[in-house]
C-alpha cells in the first residue's frame, strides 16, 4: 500500500519530522498497520524529489536548527493531496482471486468435495471475524480510527462470505437442475477465442 | 441439546428438519448458529426454548432434562427462565414500551409495580430509560428490536434464545443489538443466536455451522485479542 497520500495528509497539518509521521499515521489508525521507519524516509525523500514536499533541519516552528529534518508539505503537495482524495481509484479491473479460484478449481478436482472447501475457508474467515469483533467491542468505542479501520476489515472478511454463500447455493442448484439437450433450433454461431483472436460471446 | 432429531412429516414427505444435534451453552457465553435457509436454525432454536419436542434426544435447561419436566413447569420455565428474541419483534401495539417488557412478568404473576420496576430497570439498561412512555408505533425499529431484547431479560432470564436478532436493521442499529446480547452474557445470560449474517455472528463465544439439520462444523476456541495484532500464528 503506498503511504505518500498519508503523509501528505499528515504534513498538511503542519511541518513534522519523520518519526512523528509514522507514530501519527499508527495511531490515527488503530495501530493496525506499523509501518516501518525507512519506509517513511524512502517515501519522503521521494515526495521531495517529486516537489510535494521539503525539508530542512530548522524545526517544525521554523527557528532552531535540529539533527533531525523537519518537512513540509508545498502547494504542489496540497494539490496532489487534493486531487487524491477526490479521485476513485481505478477499480474496473477485477483482481484474480485466489478463493475464487479455487472454488472454480474445485468444482472439477476429482475426489474433492467443493462444499467442503467452502466450509474450511467460511470457517477460517469466520474465526477471523471473532478476533477483529472482539478487539471492536473492547477499544472501539473510544476510538473512531480503529472503529473504521476494523470495520473495513469485517466488512471485506464478510462480503467474502457472502460470495460463498451465494456460489454454494449456485452450484447446489446448478447440480439439481436437469441436464438439457442443447439446443439445435435458434443458438447463435459463438465465435469462441482461438489464439489472439478476440472472443465475443452472448450473455 | 444431546443427539437431538426432528422431522415433519411422514413417509415419502418426511424432512429431517434436524438430525443427531449436539449443542451446549454455558451461562455466560453465546453461541451463533449459522446456516443457509432451510438448514433448521429455527427447529433448533424452538426445541431449545421447550416450544417444540424432540423426535428423539435430550434437552436440558440449568441441568433438568425437559422430557421430566410437567407442562405447568415447563411453561414456568419458559416465562422465567427463558427469554426469546424473534425477528418480527412482535411488541403490542397497544402498549408501551414499559408496558410491553413488563407484561410477561405480570402473566406469570408477579405484581403489576414489581414487573413495572423490573421492566423500566431493563429499558434503562438498555439506553431506552427515555422511551419507556412510547407506544411501538413511535419508535425506530432499532429501538423496536431494542424493547423486544429488554423484554427478554428483564427479571433476570438466565437463557436468552434470538433469530436473526438485528433482522432488517442497519449495521450501527445491528451492532448495538449484539451489544446488548453480549452484555447480558457478560451478566451470566446464556444466549444462543441463529444467523445467516457472519457479523453478527463474530459476537459470539463459538459458532456452530448447520446443514441440512446436521451440525457440520464448529469455529476453534478463541485465543487472546492480543493474536490478531501481534501477527502471531498460534494455532
Amino acid at each position: 500500500m503506498s503511504v505518500r497520500h498519508a503523509l501528505l495528509a499528515l504534513l498538511s497539518e503542519g511541518p513534522k519530522y519523520g518519526l512523528q509521521l509514522r507514530e501519527e499515521f499508527e495511531a490515527r489508525t488503530g495501530e493496525v498497520w506499523p509501518l516501518n521507519v525507512g519506509q517513511v524516509y524512502t517515501t519522503l525523500q521521494r515526495l521531495e524529489r517529486d516537489g510535494l514536499v521539503e525539508s530542512d533541519d530548522a524545526g517544525p516552528d521554523g527557528r532552531e536548527r535540529t539533527p533531525q529534518k523537519a518537512f513540509r508539505i508545498t502547494a504542489r503537495g496540497q494539490t496532489e493531496l487534493a486531487g487524491w482524495l477526490r479521485t476513485p481509484p481505478d477499480l474496473s479491473a477485477p483482481p484474480r482471486d485466489e478463493l475464487v479460484m479455487k472454488v472454480l478449481v474445485a468444482m472439477r478436482v476429482p475426489g474433492t468435495d467443493v462444499h467442503d472447501v467452502i466450509q474450511v475457508h467460511r470457517r477460517y474467515l469466520v474465526e477471523l471475524m471473532q478476533q477483529w469483533t472482539r478487539i471492536k467491542e473492547a477499544e472501539a468505542e473510544s476510538d473512531l480510527g480503529l472503529a473504521l479501520v476494523v470495520d473495513a476489515e469485517l466488512f471485506r472478511l464478510d462480503s467474502v462470505i457472502r460470495w460463498l454463500d451465494a456460489a454454494e447455493g449456485r452450484i447446489k442448484r446448478s447440480a439439481a437442475e436437469p441436464l438439457s439437450e442443447p439446443s439445435t433450433a435458434t443458438a447463435p454461431m459463438v465465435p469462441r477465442r482461438r489464439g489472439s483472436q478476440t472472443r465475443q460471446s452472448a450473455h | 441439546m444431546r443427539h437431538v432429531s426432528r422431522t415433519y412429516g411422514q413417509d415419502a414427505d418426511e424432512v429431517h428438519a434436524l438430525t443427531d444435534v449436539d449443542l451446549a451453552v454455558e451461562a455466560g457465553s453465546m453461541v451463533a448458529v449459522m446456516g443457509p435457509s432451510g438448514s433448521g436454525k429455527s427447529t433448533l432454536l424452538t426445541i431449545a426454548g421447550s416450544l417444540e419436542e424432540p423426535r428423539s434426544g435430550d434437552v436440558l435447561i440449568g441441568g433438568t432434562p425437559l422430557a421430566k419436566m410437567s407442562r405447568n413447569a415447563k411453561a414456568r420455565m419458559r416465562r422465567r427462565v427463558i427469554g426469546y428474541v424473534f425477528q418480527d419483534f412482535n411488541l403490542l401495539p397497544g402498549l408501551t414500551a414499559a408496558e410491553n417488557v413488563a407484561l410477561p412478568l405480570e402473566l406469570d404473576g408477579v405484581s403489576a409495580r414489581k414487573a413495572r420496576l423490573a421492566g423500566l430497570k431493563a429499558l434503562d439498561e438498555l439506553g431506552l430509560g427515555e422511551r419507556a412512555g412510547n407506544f411501538p408505533d413511535q419508535l425506530s425499529g432499532g429501538e423496536r428490536q431494542r424493547v423486544a431484547i429488554a423484554r427478554a431479560v428483564a427479571g433476570d432470564r438466565r437463557l436468552l434464545l434470538a433469530d436473526e436478532p438485528s433482522g432488517a436493521l442497519d449495521s450501527a442499529n445491528g451492532e448495538a443489538v449484539m451489544r446488548l446480547i453480549h452484555a447480558a452474557c457478560k451478566r451470566g445470560v446464556a444466549a444462543v443466536v441463529v444467523t445467516h449474517d457472519a457479523q453478527l455472528a463474530s459476537w459470539a463465544d463459538r459458532v456452530v455451522f448447520l446443514r441440512d439439520g446436521r451440525v457440520t462444523d464448529r469455529t476453534a476456541p478463541l485465543s487472546g485479542p492480543e493474536f490478531l495484532l501481534s501477527g502471531e500464528q498460534s494455532r
